[in-house]
């Protein structure tokens, strides 16, 4: 559905139509770049100029040490090492195991295939809170409390909307690879490897980067299973931002949300083709 | 020719025994591929499910062992006035909310989709805030909708609109929460983007040269053609809506007055506030209930007044 997107039918926007087109473009423009913006200059204002009113627009002097100083009020180098490994150890989770029970169930044959794949689709129509308590009991009972454990290995276990969409994109594979292989003595997990993976290439990152997203905003599941601040991933480390101090330090709150973001931008612009095809198929199959 | 059945015979059965043989180790491989998915299942979602729903008839608090309530729970919670209230919050927040993105960003995506220079640029630019939803832009919101230091306030007094008080008075705590999902619409947009891009052009052709305008052509054209996507964009909007937490947890913690306590809020704080984990367990169960049954009545509706092509019949 997205493959081809062509700038569309309207060849005949009269001038004063294509004006106001991009008046309105620009209005919201500035409407969606406003708020980041604005989180930015808080970020490198001086406490006191944070409550002028009317707004000062550019800070002035530019307190760039405000990025340091979050670093020393703050475990937030921590935070950062946390929520890297936390999502890095997710993305390859999900990738790989979503991907071997895709490849299964587009590629095998066996009897009940399909009542097992109902039921895959089924399970994203739970809402996580039915299973979040039992998970939490299993999880404390297993010791793993305070630990990355119950956030990262059921990543491992695949994820609904992944396996499907993987799938999706496997069921359009052509077949006559996967019997090359077979005819040269290759088996199942050969063709998965060799054939299947490296075709697959950019599903796996739509897969990844939604995942990496997806973790690194997520703030339940470290509040319910983190007790130790220095362990905190980013998100949860933000929001004990505010409480360490008596009055929020918007300016450092700010810096430090810049710091939450930058990584999510630079994914978004290194991979921005993939993101926005991820979304689209989403939507289309 | 003669001797040539007897042999196709053997190799028909030596094929079929093959076969057979073939079939068993695909679906031996089958299994063994599926198995993360298998066993994740019964470990972090089938097995809870069960456990959720046998949890949610007890009393249970981690300190003693559950005990059996039967529907007591469930019972108590039509009496619970928090529950009465998390109900009404959630389902105000959702009738608002809901209509409210999918007209702006179909609104958006029309406008995107106009034949215009840097359209990939003003795409971006839509989407980049969205990919930044959580605690970060909790606290951006919560900043810039300040009833005494925030820019939005300032900005509104040049038209005489100044002093709301956003998320500090119980009426207007619902709509900021509202206006916040502005910044997150990107993903919406882009979908209706993707499926304006993909719509046939004769049928607008046919239009222009029956005189009818872009208006005109936009609610019987595009509306009843993109109506799949809007059916979906709606189901996945309810949905997101009744689990908000993230927000409410970060801005207002259910204040002011109760008047943000939202549904998977308080369900939270049921269970791992006061570790009352058979309420919650009953809890989540009725949120179970509440999005089955909105998705159901969407789809039912969507068999009403959802235009499907020809040749797809789903969404």
């Amino acid at each position: 559905m997205a493959g081809k997107i062509s700038l569309s039918r309207r060849e005949t926007l009269s001038v004063p139509g294509k004006v106001l087109v991009y008046v309105l473009l620009g209005i919201f423009t500035i409407f969606f770049l406003f708020p980041l913006a604005w989180m930015l200059t808080t970020s490198l204002k001086v406490l006191g100029d944070v409550y002028l009113m009317p707004p000062k627009w550019i800070p002035w002097p530019m307190l760039w040490k405000n990025y340091v100083q979050i670093f020393i009020d703050q475990p937030m180098l921590a935070y950062l090492w946390n929520s890297l490994g936390y999502t890095v150890y997710c993305v390859v989770g999900t990738a790989i195991s979503s991907s071997l029970v895709a490849y299964g169930f587009a590629r095998l044959r066996a009897r009940g295939r399909n009542a097992l794949f109902l039921l895959v689709l089924a399970t994203m129509m739970i809402p996580s809170q039915v299973t979040m308590i039992p998970q939490f009991l299993l999880f404390s009972g297993a010791g793993w409390m305070d630990t990355y454990l119950p956030l990262v290995i059921p990543a491992f276990a695949g994820s609904a909307f992944n396996i499907f969409l993987l799938r999706q994109f496997y069921l359009g594979l052509p077949r006559a690879l996967d019997e090359a292989t077979m005819i040269d003595g290759g088996g199942y997990f050969t063709i998965f490897r060799l054939i299947i993976l490296p075709l697959s290439l950019p599903s796996m990152a739509t897969v990844g980067i939604l995942e990496f997203m997806y973790r690194w905003n997520d703030l339940m599941g470290p509040l319910v299973y983190l007790n130790t601040t220095s362990k905190y991933p980013l998100a949860l480390g933000l929001t004990n931002f505010s409480a360490a101090y008596g009055a929020t330090p918007w300016n450092l709150l700010m810096a430090a949300s810049i710091v939450s973001v930058v990584p999510l931008l630079l994914i978004f612009f290194l991979a921005q083709k993939h993101f926005i095809q991820g979304i689209v198929i989403n939507a289309s199959k | 020719m003669k001797a040539i059945p007897v042999q196709r015979a053997d190799v028909s059965a030596h094929l079929s025994a093959k076969r057979s043989s073939i079939a068993k180790k695909e679906e031996r491989a089958f299994w063994l591929f599926v198995s993360p998915w298998v066993i994740g299942f019964i470990l972090f979602s089938g097995g809870p499910i069960v456990a959720s729903l046998v949890l949610s008839f007890t009393n249970y608090n981690v300190m003693s062992l559950p005990s059996f309530v039967g529907l007591g729970n469930f019972v108590q919670l039509f009496h619970d006035q928090l529950f009465t209230k998390s109900l009404s919050v959630t389902a105000y927040y959702t009738l608002l909310a809901v209509p409210f993105d999918i007209v702006v960003s179909l609104l958006l995506a029309v406008l995107l989709n106009q034949k215009v220079k840097g359209q990939t640029i003003f795409r971006t630019i839509f989407y980049a805030p969205s990919i930044v939803s959580g605690v970060a832009i909790s606290f951006l919101w919560s900043w810039l909708l300040n009833p005494q230091f925030g820019v939005v306030n300032y900005l509104l007094s040049f038209i005489g609109l100044g002093g709301l008080q956003w998320f500090n008075s119980p009426t207007t705590v619902i709509p900021s929460f509202v206006l916040m999902t502005l910044t997150s619409i990107g993903g919406t947009i882009i979908i209706f983007l993707a499926s304006l891009q993909s719509l046939p052009t004769d049928l607008y052709e046919a239009a222009e040269m029956d005189g009818g305008g872009r208006v005109r052509q936009f609610f019987s054209i595009t509306v009843p053609l993109l109506s799949p996507v809007i059916l979906f964009n709606v189901i996945m909007g309810l949905i997101g809506s009744f689990q908000i937490f993230t927000q409410a947890y970060v801005i207002t913690q259910g204040g002011p007055d109760w008047n943000s306590y939202f549904y998977v809020y308080y369900l939270f704080n049921t269970a791992f506030g006061q570790m009352r984990l058979g309420y919650a367990s009953a809890q989540a169960w009725i949120l179970f209930l509440i999005i089955f049954a909105l998705t159901v009545l969407s789809l039912q509706l969507s068999k009403r007044y959802v235009h499907y092509g020809d040749t797809e019949g789903g969404i």
